[in-house]
């Protein structure tokens, strides 16, 4: 009995010990290099761990449920950084431990919800709009009462997100409200205008909506601006336009936990990522804007030909609403969303 | 003495790992979601008020129309499917019972995905009924209840063809000849000898498919398109999406105790049917 426990408590020691040792960053599969854990510990010598996340959702759940332990560095949408900085889950970023924000575009460095980057520090940028084949719709789409309203032909032809937030600010953008809208009042008019939408969808699509797009199975879908480009890289009759209205502006950040253990190998991975080259390998990748200024002037020159909305420029970007955190109202919001597709 | 102490492994694991688990999520839903997800320890029946709201409750009756269906066509095709089996030649009964078993040789996943390959707009069964000029433009077959309804048969079919054939082939002969004997047709056989007496199996497989079919969320998310919600949907959602966790542990508890009722049920129904 003494030896299993001498051998139950060294398991737990050793493990705990290794688990100590390494940085453990969560983002979404496939939106950093796959091999990125190596080649950081290859140049800085930190060791590291990636985890991923499927929605913004998810990891907020664990990271809340776990009062931030067990990660590092979260890669997360802004109104996510606000709400776990308002939760007291975020270090402050030390900026004399990350040379490469020289790289980032100043824009980036005073986004409203963070001015000069105090506990964020942005990742990728874009906005949302519609996605469709040029050659399987009568006329282009322009509003977002296209996509909630589909012409008769069109009808069972059209997918939307089915996340919060964008799931919502399709219908507040297209009755002319804030992307950040709290008014119960006008949730509910919302709610009503998705609800009705929802009859003429084939899905809700996040992920794969491209790949239906390119089939053919769909003729308009909702989509970030950079997951379209998916669906132009394979067809090149799919285009991309923000609706008249306007969008959002979406920031991807990335965050470190108060009670990561791992400061210095956090500012690394961070600079690291900030790095001109990965910079590179994120917009030619995964055909992402990023607001490194220098990798953007690298690459984008070599894209927007095939992929417009790559050209989007940053007084452009910035003169959407950004996405940001409502509060307390983001209670109405998940039992809007809920309400909407229990419908 | 020695019997009780045996079970004890057993029985801490289950309570460790199963009843309390159970009990922490029950006492959730007597709270409230906090503003960023976690919960707020005030005591309120909001919840369970919510869950009892048209909205949802529509999607529990739902999800159980759509757990009924499955069942009973399940047991509709798995009867004659078992009974062909147990009729068949004994040195073809094991292949056909492999052969009935193979697909769950690959993941559910794949399974569930593959009929998404079949039924979509592209697909094979449309490409195949525009070929021989059924019709001209094709027709939506996913995303839609019954695309959700065949991939809960598909993937719960086998082991309704299982439990069915276990209760056939334990049968006595003597009394379906005693049947035959007595003059009674294929029918009569059929439907006032054998079908009563291999209840238990057929019941079983039922209730399997049911109970298993009102809490899946995997088979309604791929093949009904996220477009409408099942309760195991639901829950799921607000477990991982809306965080709401309270409201999620009500529809948990709504749904367990609906599920134990009809497993009480069925043993009910078996004891009375031993005795």
């Amino acid at each position: 009995m003494r030896k299993l426990n001498i051998i139950a408590v060294s398991f737990m020691l050793f493990v705990w010990g290794t688990a100590k040792a390494e940085l453990v960053v969560s983002n979404w599969d496939g939106y950093s290099p796959a091999d990125i854990m190596e080649t950081f510990e290859a140049t800085t010598g930190f060791k590291g761990e990636m985890s991923f996340h499927a929605t913004n959702e998810e990891i907020m759940g664990k990271v809340v449920a776990s009062k931030g332990a067990g990660y590092d560095v979260l890669f997360v949408s802004s109104p996510f950084a606000e709400a776990l900085n308002e939760l007291g889950l975020l270090a402050t970023i030390n900026h004399s431990k990350i040379p490469n924000m020289k790289n980032l575009d100043s824009w980036s460095m005073n986004l409203d919800f963070d001015l000069g980057n105090q506990f964020q520090v942005p990742y990728a940028w874009g906005t949302t709009g519609i996605c469709y084949r040029s050659d399987l719709v009568s006329e282009a789409p322009t509003s977002w009462n296209h996509l909630l309203n589909p012409p008769l032909d069109l009808h069972g032809k059209v997918t939307m997100l089915s996340t919060d937030r964008w799931l919502l600010s399709a219908g507040m953008l297209s009755l002319g409200f804030s992307v950040n809208e709290t008014d119960p009042a006008k949730l509910g008019m919302v709610k009503d205008v998705l609800i009705s939408a929802k009859q003429n969808l084939l899905s809700y699509d996040d992920t794969t909506f491209y790949s239906k797009l390119v089939s053919g199975e769909a003729a308009m879908a909702h989509a970030w601006d950079g997951w379209c480009n998916y669906a132009t890289w394979e067809n090149p009759d799919v285009k991309f336009v923000v609706p008249s209205e306007g969008s959002d502006l979406w920031v991807d950040t990335m965050v470190i936990l108060r009670g990561s253990e791992n400061m210095d190998a956090a500012h690394a991975f961070i600079n690291y990522i900030l790095d001109e080259n990965i910079g590179a390998w994120t917009i030619e990748n995964i055909l992402y804007k990023t607001p490194n200024k220098v990798a953007m002037e690298k690459t984008i020159p070599g894209l927007v030909d095939s992929f417009p909305n790559m050209g989007y420029s940053a007084q452009y970007l910035s003169s959407m609403e950004t996405l940001k955190d409502v509060g307390d109202a983001t209670k109405l919001y998940a039992t809007t969303v809920a309400d909407i597709l229990a419908d | 003495m020695l019997k009780n102490r045996l079970i004890l492994p057993g029985l801490i694991w289950i309570s460790l790992f199963l009843l309390i688990p159970c009990v922490i999520v029950f006492t959730y839903s007597f709270f409230e979601r906090g503003v960023y997800g976690g919960i707020e320890y005030s005591f309120n029946l909001d919840n369970y008020a919510r869950s009892f709201k048209w909205t949802y409750f529509k999607i529990l009756l739902t999800s159980g129309q759509i757990a009924f269906l499955a069942a009973f066509i399940s047991v509709v095709i798995g009867f004659p499917a078992a009974y062909c089996i147990t009729k068949a030649n004994p040195k073809y009964q094991i292949l056909l019972l492999f052969f009935m078993m193979l697909p769950f040789w690959s993941n559910y996943l794949i399974r569930t995905y593959s009929w998404m390959v079949l039924l979509n707009n592209q697909g094979l069964i449309n490409n195949l009924l525009i070929y021989i000029g059924l019709i001209d433009e094709p027709i939506r077959l996913l995303y839609t209840k019954f695309s959700v309804v065949v991939g809960l048969i598909y993937n719960y079919l086998p082991f309704v063809i299982l439990s069915i054939f276990a209760s056939l082939s334990s049968m006595n002969k003597e009394i379906i000849e005693a049947s035959e004997d007595l003059g009674g047709s294929f029918f009569d056989n059929l439907f006032r000898v054998i079908i009563p007496l291999s209840l238990p199996g057929i019941l079983a497989g039922f209730i399997f498919v049911f109970v298993l079919s009102i809490g899946n969320f995997i088979t309604p998310d791929l093949l009904g398109g996220g477009k409408f919600l099942m309760i195991g949907n639901l829950i799921y959602d607000q477990f991982l999406s809306a965080r709401d966790w309270p409201f999620g542990a009500s529809l948990s508890l709504i749904l367990v105790t609906i599920m134990l009722s009809l497993l009480f049920i069925q043993s009910l129904i078996l004891t009375r049917k031993k005795l």
